[in-house]
Order: structure tokens, then sequence, then C-alpha cells
């Protein structure tokens, strides 16, 4: 690891103020992905600001239609959640099965979503189910959020606060775990939302990072049963491909993936 | 057996250690003065080294040394070697290329170190690395033995044309061709042993340090066998002679056959503490273990199986390619001969046996021994072929072992191995029970009808272990002899210790052996310490690989045991005024039989060391060692079954059921045995699943970390059914086979044997992963 200075911020303001100082700041949510990076001195920023000990980004509630879950809760918590598991079993469901034990006390959703790596669970969730992403500075619609590997809205400095769910009328998960990393080697969120909009996003499979996948949610619109995906061709193209998985089995994961996740969801 | 002797189930000694943090192990020790040393390693798979500039670094803060591969050269640093010797079928010695500590001219795989950086701290040693400005000129590469062996291929050594290290065979082919040519049926399959990378818990380390007064060399690294190392590095590298080396080898948190070999940061560092004058450390991290440790298995192998009318093997005929990398390490040359061509008769009669062995040169990893070296290999392959010949003769995968079925022992097969005994059926009968065999066929059917496909598969492995009668290995090409040492000293106040060639990375001697203490003396095995893994402390020993230091270094303590017992009697006889021959020992007193007269153990020790009253003409002292060179190899076997289902929509396979019996001779520790097992299970269906070290056609490796290199995990693995039947090892007193290696050369033919019967296509390669599965399912 290079040198770099430990910031702990106290509140979103001071994290703000104190990365607009630093020559080449980065914000620590879980330090998942950033801490590895930096100890493969494959990352050398100047300043780490520590987002994680901020009391106002730490939480899971559930008011109305919505679940609203902090950006720096870590992913055990939201397994946990009896808010998440009332309102999105899914989401919970979801959270319990990122990484492993020690990546779920220290990862959060945050820094997950921010970091859009193409095979994060978390991305799928929130495609589907339309949630916001809500930052030091506005509110964001997923579907704005997400723009390709790596890459989303996030403006320099900019600092997620929490994530919005619309609670829905049915959502499930299924994952393939990838069998080193325990990302997804391919997996997808289904869900129906109380207007009754059919949405699907599947992560791990598209070169693209997080997409909806149209022609399940069409057939799902005709008839929410994983029978109605039978005959649902996903084309290979444009899909991952490496020592885990060939193109083709990803493409045949997400059809199985979303009929299982149907399945799950009732 | 008492509470704590053998056959106990006594919890280990060295845990209490271990799992409160209290271990010590190489990186833990910090001297005084200490520097550290960070190598620069070739990104590329083969280039010429045109210059390395390290006058950058020269001028960073802490930095103490850059040291070139030239500078190796420049002070006759000796080359790698390889301790055993191969001769070709044509009479040919084997040929090997130079393999120096760094780099000097050429680099042959990602990895291989051109230079090391010395430096006040780990970081600041990795910054002036960053520094050192390395000019190569790249060359094509080749990864995989099959373009290797092509005319036109990269050519990696000059000594070994056509990459060819040596063409080795084995058997009778006239007898063999014969036994083809009358052949009812023949069964033909062709195998891939995947590459594996051996992941021990603590990566490698070393800390060096030379003692400019006493011209004397301290060694601390993490080393399986410490004598053999410090006879490696005087003999042959001409760094220290033998009485200036001291090589300890502290805590050592797995090894797994990795550990056994010097490398080249070892050596290094030796050298590089008397150029530098301080204490040299280094440990390498994850990346460097994945490209430096010698990594496992990687063979392709076409064999026939020839069997009569009566499904009865009439002949084998084995071909195989093994890759040994870019270079030869230590005892690389005999994992694919004489530890895998040796073992292809199996459980079987089989009349005619023909090998043929190519080895290989890759721009890859150097491979050598890992968990089962050769054996797992064999197994393997003859499982699988069995498991093949049983679909195509249509009978069933069980009976047909059966049918050939080795059951007259002594049994000398036609590939020097002579297996000295061994129930095959009765381990056999016992995994069929314990996995209810009889009642597969309907739960499979109900398997089916929840959409699932269910396999079972049987493996029947034999190993030889105990390794090795060194006048055996001797007269095959070994550099070694492979006995054991032991000596035992009893204290003046009766406490005992145990000094042992052997060395635990994780076996548990520190109780199995004072086990065997406990067994003879009746006393706890609180009063009994086992030392290990210091050669200033121990006699010359051969160390731990091989499922060897039960069978060949307990039984080495067993027979300073025996001396030591023998000159305590006619202490005891003394002092009681009895005769020796009415002595016996019982908790911990010697004992007149039959009379109510007894010494116990600390008065006769004490009376040896005070001297004041002993036999006339004895030496004083109770103190005595013991050399054991064994007579034969040992031959653990066993029967291992498994069932699995696969899922069709995914590939994925989940356990139902795995049954091990095994045939381990006499156990001295059950509980340890069965975490033996647990292990190499492990270790066996991570083969068969996950495991697989990867190089593109340019020798770059995919799998250099653990976000691509699938180990197994808890999850991955089903709960394990294990069950014991014996035959006492004729070979040693103590009737011992060894464990250590078992589950990893058994498991992995279960594995595929069963998944290969659940899709109904044997066309599947290791590691069956989900995608792999799944293509191969939708390819019948």
């Amino acid at each position: 690891m290079y040198q770099t200075t430990y910031h702990r911020a106290s509140s979103v303001d001071e994290a703000a103020s104190l990365f607009a100082k630093g020559s080449e700041a980065k914000f620590l949510a879980g330090g998942q992905t950033l801490l590895p990076v930096m100890k493969q001195r494959l990352a050398s920023p100047s300043d780490v600001i520590d987002l994680g000990k901020i009391k106002e980004l730490i939480g899971v509630e559930a008011s109305g239609d919505m679940l609203t879950v902090k950006a720096a809760t870590p992913h055990y918590d939201v397994a946990t959640s009896e808010a998440a598991k009332k309102t999105i079993p899914a989401l919970a469901y979801l959270a319990s099965l990122i990484g492993d034990p020690a990546v779920r006390y220290r990862g959060t959703i945050g820094g997950s979503i921010a970091n859009n790596d193409p095979a994060a669970d978390y991305p799928a969730a929130l495609l589907a189910l339309g949630a916001t992403v809500k930052t030091s500075k506005r509110s964001i619609a997923a579907e704005d959020f997400f723009q390709g590997l790596f890459t989303t809205a996030l403006e320099d400095g900019e600092i997620i606060t929490a994530v919005s769910f619309p609670v829905p009328a049915k959502a499930g998960y299924a994952k393939m775990r990838h069998p080193a990393s325990r990302f997804a080697l391919t997996a997808v969120f289904v869900a129906q939302t109380k207007s009754g909009e059919i949405r699907v996003a599947a992560t791990g499979a598209s070169q693209s990072g997080v997409m909806r996948i149209p022609a399940i949610e069409a057939a799902l619109k005709a008839n929410w049963s994983p029978s109605a995906l039978d005959n649902v061709s996903i084309p290979a193209s444009g899909l991952l491909a490496d020592i885990h998985g060939t193109a083709e089995y990803r493409a045949n994961l997400v059809k199985v993936m979303a009929q299982r996740a149907v399945t799950a969801a009732g | 057996m008492g509470v704590e002797g053998i056959g106990a189930r006594v919890v280990r000694k060295e845990d209490k250690r271990f799992i409160t943090g209290k271990g010590r192990y190489v990186d833990d020790i910090k001297l005084l003065g200490m520097t550290h040393a960070h190598f620069i390693r070739s990104p590329h798979a083969h280039a010429k080294v045109k210059k390395i500039d390290s006058s950058a670094a020269l001028k960073m803060p802490g930095v103490v040394a850059v040291l070139t591969g030239q500078e190796l050269v420049d002070d006759k640093v000796g080359n790698l070697i390889c301790g055993w010797a191969i001769t070709s079928k044509d009479g040919s010695p084997m040929k090997m290329g130079a393999w120096p500590a760094m780099a000097p001219e050429t680099v042959r795989f990602v990895g291989q170190a051109v230079a090391v950086v010395i430096a006040d701290s780990k970081n600041l040693a990795r910054d002036a690395a960053e520094a050192v400005l390395v000019d190569y000129e790249e060359l094509p590469a080749v990864a995989d033995v099959q373009t290797a062996i092509k005319s036109g291929a990269p050519q990696l050594h000059p000594e070994a044309p056509g990459n060819q290290v040596y063409d080795w065979v084995i058997g009778d082919e006239g007898a063999t061709d014969a036994a083809f040519a009358k052949a009812a049926n023949v069964v033909k399959l062709d195998v891939t042993n995947n590459r594996l990378a051996p992941n021990a818990m603590e990566p490698r380390a070393a800390i060096a340090d030379y003692d400019a007064a006493e011209e004397h060399f301290t060694l601390y690294t993490t080393s399986q066998n410490p004598h053999v190392a410090r006879l490696v590095l005087s003999a042959f590298y001409n760094i220290a002679p033998e009485h200036k080396l001291r090589v300890i080898a502290p805590d050592v948190g797995g090894g797994f056959g990795s550990k056994i070999f010097i490398y080249p940061e070892e050596m290094v560092a030796l050298w590089a503490s008397k150029k530098v004058g301080r204490p040299v450390k280094w440990t390498g991290d994850r990346t460097e273990a994945f490209l430096t440790d010698a990594h496992g298995r990687d063979h392709v192998t076409h064999a026939e199986m020839a069997f009569d009318a009566n499904n009865k093997i009439t002949g084998l005929k084995v071909k195989t390619y093994a890759n040994f990398g870019a270079y030869m390490s230590l005892f690389s040359s005999s994992v694919p001969t004489y530890l895998y061509a040796t073992l292809l008769s199996g459980q079987y009669n089989i009349p005619a046996i023909h090998a043929e062995v190519v080895g290989v040169y890759t721009n890859t990893t150097p491979v050598d021994a890992y968990r089962g070296a050769g054996r797992p290999e064999a197994s393997y392959l003859i499982e699988r072929l069995m498991e093949t010949a049983a679909r195509q003769l249509k009978v069933d995968p069980a009976q047909l072992r059966r049918t050939n079925f080795i059951t007259q022992f002594p049994h000398q097969t036609p590939v020097i191995m002579a297996y000295d005994t061994g129930d095959f059926n009765a381990s056999l009968d016992a995994a069929m029970k314990a996995i209810d065999y009889a009642g597969f066929a309907a739960r499979k059917a109900q398997a089916k009808s929840q959409g699932k496909l269910r396999g079972i598969g049987v493996s029947c492995y034999i190993e030889a272990c105990g390794i090795a009668p060194s006048k055996a290995v001797g007269s095959l090409g070994a550099g070694v002899g492979l006995w054991e040492s032991a000596e035992v000293r009893v204290n003046p106040v009766g406490t005992i210790e145990i000094l042992t060639g052997s060395h635990s990375h994780g076996q548990g001697h520190e109780t199995t052996f004072c086990q065997l203490v406990a067994e003879r003396l009746g006393i706890p095995i609180s009063q009994v310490s086992i030392v290990h893994g210091d050669t200033d402390k121990v006699q010359f020993g051969m160390g731990t690989y091989g499922s060897r230091s039960a069978a060949v270094g307990l039984t080495a303590i067993l027979k300073a045991m025996e001396k030591m017992e023998s000159k305590a009697k006619k202490i005891a006889a003394h002092a009681l005024e009895a005769s020796e021959a009415d002595i016996v020992i019982e908790n911990g007193e010697f004992k007149v039989t039959g009379t109510d007269k007894a010494i116990a153990l600390p008065m006769v020790a004490l009376a040896a060391y005070t001297a004041h009253n002993l036999p006339d003409g004895m030496e004083p002292g109770l103190k005595e060692s013991a050399f054991y060179d064994p007579t034969n190899f040992t031959f653990p076997a066993g029967a291992y079954i498994c069932e699995l289902e696969v899922d069709p929509g995914t590939g994925k396979t989940s356990f139902v059921n795995f049954v091990a019996a095994d045939d381990f001779g006499r156990l001295i520790n059950p509980m340890i045995v069965e975490g033996q097992v647990h292990g190499g299970l492990a270790q066996g269906i991570g083969q068969a699943l996950l495991e697989h070290a990867i190089y593109d056609a340019n020798g770059q490796p995919v799998t250099a970390s653990f976000m691509d290199y699938s180990m197994p995990r808890a999850d991955d693995l089903p709960s394990f059914n294990l069950s014991h039947t014996t035959t006492l090892c004729p070979g040693n007193p103590l009737g011992i086979k060894g464990c250590g290696e078992a589950g990893a050369i058994g498991a992995s033919a279960a594995v595929i044997n069963a998944i290969t019967d659940a899709i109904g296509n044997n066309n599947l390669e290791m590691p069956a992963t989900p995608d792999r599965v799944w293509r191969t399912i939708h390819a019948a």
C-alpha cells in the first residue's frame, strides 16, 4: 500500500469538505474493493475519507410503501433487518448471499453500487425494483444511475446517502454464485410492482453491467410463472465469457435464474 | 490402549497455541537490524533480460541493495537441482536446462525472479522495486504440453530439444501387446489431470541471518524437511558449509508437498544476508504463492485396457505427457514416473502393463509433488478406466472391480510395486453398505421425478506410502535415502523429549508421537515433548511427505524407545535386585513381574544421571537414538463412493452422500486420522469440481488470485461418512500404513464417475465446473 492520509468523517458535510481538500481523495465505505486494490498498489489515493462511522448513513427503515437502506449499512444488517424481511424479503435474501460473512459485516450498499461491479448483487435489485439513489446533491433513478462497467452517474465528490426501494407486490432473487469470488456468475432479480409493472434485471451476465431483460419481462407480463419463460431465448451476444462461464452458459443462466426467481417470488 | 495410548482420540496438544494465536511462524520472527527483501519478477512467460537499471532505486530511502542474477553467477552460487535422475528409454539421462535462483539472461515463466531489492522495510523495498527498470525482449512462449511437443514450438532450453526432458518407459511392452492382440474387449480413455496450485494457508517465507564473526548462517524457513534443505543448500548451492548453516522450520502452516522443495527465495536470502551484513526477511504474498509455489499434477494421458471374455483385465497401456513447467523442481522428475506409473496396477490383477511417460518443459510455474504426488494421477486414471469399462461392458462397476481385485498377498505387480497386504473386498463392502448401494436405483428414479440427475461413482484407490526403502529408491535414481531418525531423551526427572527428523506442519505429530510413548511407558502425554524442525537440535532426518511420518518416523521413535527401555530395565533390575528378564513397564513404573516390587520412571532416570549405583560397566545417562529404514513401501487402500445430484438447468453438482472406507493399518489417533481424511477429500473434491491453475496460450496465468482460482469451501463439501477396515501392515512393527494423502488420491475419480453417471455422458474432464457439466449435458 502507498502512503495515504486517513480521515474519519463524522457527517456527510464534513466528508464532502474533506474530499474537496484532498488532491486525489477517495471515499471509503466498507472497503471491500478499495482496500484490496490499494494493497495491490493499483490505487494510490492521497486521502481516504471513511464514511462508515457516519451515524446518519446507517440503518434500514420502512415507511409506507418505501424501504430505505442508508448508504453505509452493511450487508449483514440488511440481511437480518426485520423491516427489510417484512417489506422486501427478496432484498434481505440478496444481501445474505453477498460474498462471505466477513464481506457481509464490512461491505455496504453504498459502496457496492458506487463501485458498480458488473457482477455485484445490489445493482440487480435497484434496477428491478425501480429504486432511487439519494446522494448529497440529488436523487437519481436506478435506471440513470448505472452507466456501464464500474461507471455511475455520481459526480466527483458526490456521496450516496441512501437507497429508497418502492415496496413491490412480489419480488424474487436467484443467484448462481461465482465459484471463486462468490460474486454473481449470473443472478436475476424479478419484481412485480404494486401498479402491475414487471421489471427484471440481471447481473453478472452482460459486458455492459447490470441490465433489464425485456424479453423476460414481456413473457412474465403475459403469464407470471416460471413456465412462461420456457420458450424465451436469451441471445449470448454481448454477454460476459471467462474461465468460469461461456456466454452461452450465462445466457442459459439468465433464463434459469429468472425462472427460479419467479418461483421464489411466488 | 490407555486413555492417551495408541488408538485413543486424544485432543491435539498443539492446537492450544494455534487456536489462541500463539503459533510462531517464520513471519512472526523479527531479528535486530533485519532488512526486507522484495523480488522483482518477470511479467513475461519467456523473455531475454536485456538490462537491469537499479540506479534510481538505489538512491531511494531505506534501500540497502539491489541484487541481480548476474551477481549470483559472479559469486558462483549454484543452480537449483533436481534430486532424482530419470533415464529415458533410449538409455540417455534426462535433459535439463539450468535453473538459476534469479535469471541473469532468460526468464521462462511469469513470476520468475530477476532481481531483489533489500531495504529497511517491506514497503520501502516495494517502493524501490517499482523504480528498478528491467528491459526485456519478449520471446514466443508455450504453456501446454500438446503445443510444446510439436515441431516449431517455442523452445525453452537448448539442453532439451523439442522441450522433452525424458521419454521413460516401464513394464513389458511385448507382453502387453500380446494381451491386447488376444483381447475380447478393449476400453480406451483420454484423460487430463488438471494443474493445481497448492495454496497452503501460510505463504512461504524465509529469514536469513549471517554471523560474520562465526561465518555462520541461520535460516528460518517454511520447510517440510529442514535437514534436506540444509543438505541441498550446502552441498549444491555453494552458500554455506553444512556445519555453518542452521535451518529452523518453526510452526509451518500447511505444505501439501509444496514446502518440500528448496526455492530460489531461501537461497537468495542467505546469500544476500552475507552480502548486506544484516538479516534478510522475505515473506511471500498470495500472488507470489500462485506464481512460484511448485504446482501439482498437469498430465495428459491416453490409456487402453484389455479384457478377456470373462471381464478379467489382461493388459494396460498408458501414454502420459507430464507438464513440468519451465524448470525441473527438486523431486519433479520422480512424480510422473516412479510415484505414478508404479501404481498403475491399482487394486487389480493386471498381468501385463506398459506405460510411457514423456516429460515436457513449458513456460509455466514448475510442477512437483502435491498431496499424493503421482498416485492421484494413477488412481484417477485407473478408476476412470474401470468405470468406463463397466459402462462399455454393461456390468455393474462395483462387480467389475470385484472380478479383478487382487486377493492374494504378497502380490507382485508388473510395475515394480509388491503389495504386502490388503483386503479390497472388505473396503468395498463397507463403502457399499454405508451408502446403501443396492438402494441407489430407487433413489435415482425418485430424484428424476424431481427434475434432478442423480449419479453414483465408485473409486477403489491404492497408494504407496511410508516412503521409502532407501536401497530401492536409490536403485531407481533417487539422490537421497528415505529412512528416518529419532532420539529419545529421558531427562533426569523422568520427563521425555523425543527428537524426530519428521516435521509437523499440521499433521499433529506433537500429539500422536507422544501417544506411542504413553502406550509403552504408561505415562501421560503431558510428560512428553516432541522436538522437531531445527537442525541444531535434531539429528539428521528426512522430513515429512508421502504419508511417511507415522510409518517411518514413528517406527524410528519405537526403535529408539526399545533401546532406551532396555537400558532402563537393566538399571531397574539392578536397583530392585531382580533379573532384567522379570522387569515389566506399567503405569510409569518398572515392576518385578509377579511381585509388588517397583521403581518409578523418574527414579530410574535419576539413577541413570547420578550414576551412583549403576550396573558395572554401564555408561551414565538415558538417551538413545535410532535410524529406521523401511523394507518396503506401505500400501494404504480403500473404497470411496460418491452419490450426488446434478441440476440440469445450471450444471451444478450437489452432494447427497460421500462415504470413505479406508485401510490405513493401525490408527494411532482416529480423530487425527479423520481430520487427515477430511482434508484430503476436500482437496480431491476440489480438484474434481473447482480447482484449476490456468494459463493462456502466451503463458500468462489466468488464475493467480482467489478471485479466479476456486478453492473448495466448507459449503462446497458434504459431511463425510468415514469408516475403516484394517489389515495391519507387515512391513513395520506398529502395522501402520499412513493416511495423509488417501483422500486426495481417491476422491476425484469417485466424483467424476458419479457426475458422468448422472448425466449419462462419459466425456467430462476435471474440474467439472457447472459450465462444463451443463455444456456436456447439452452436447449429449
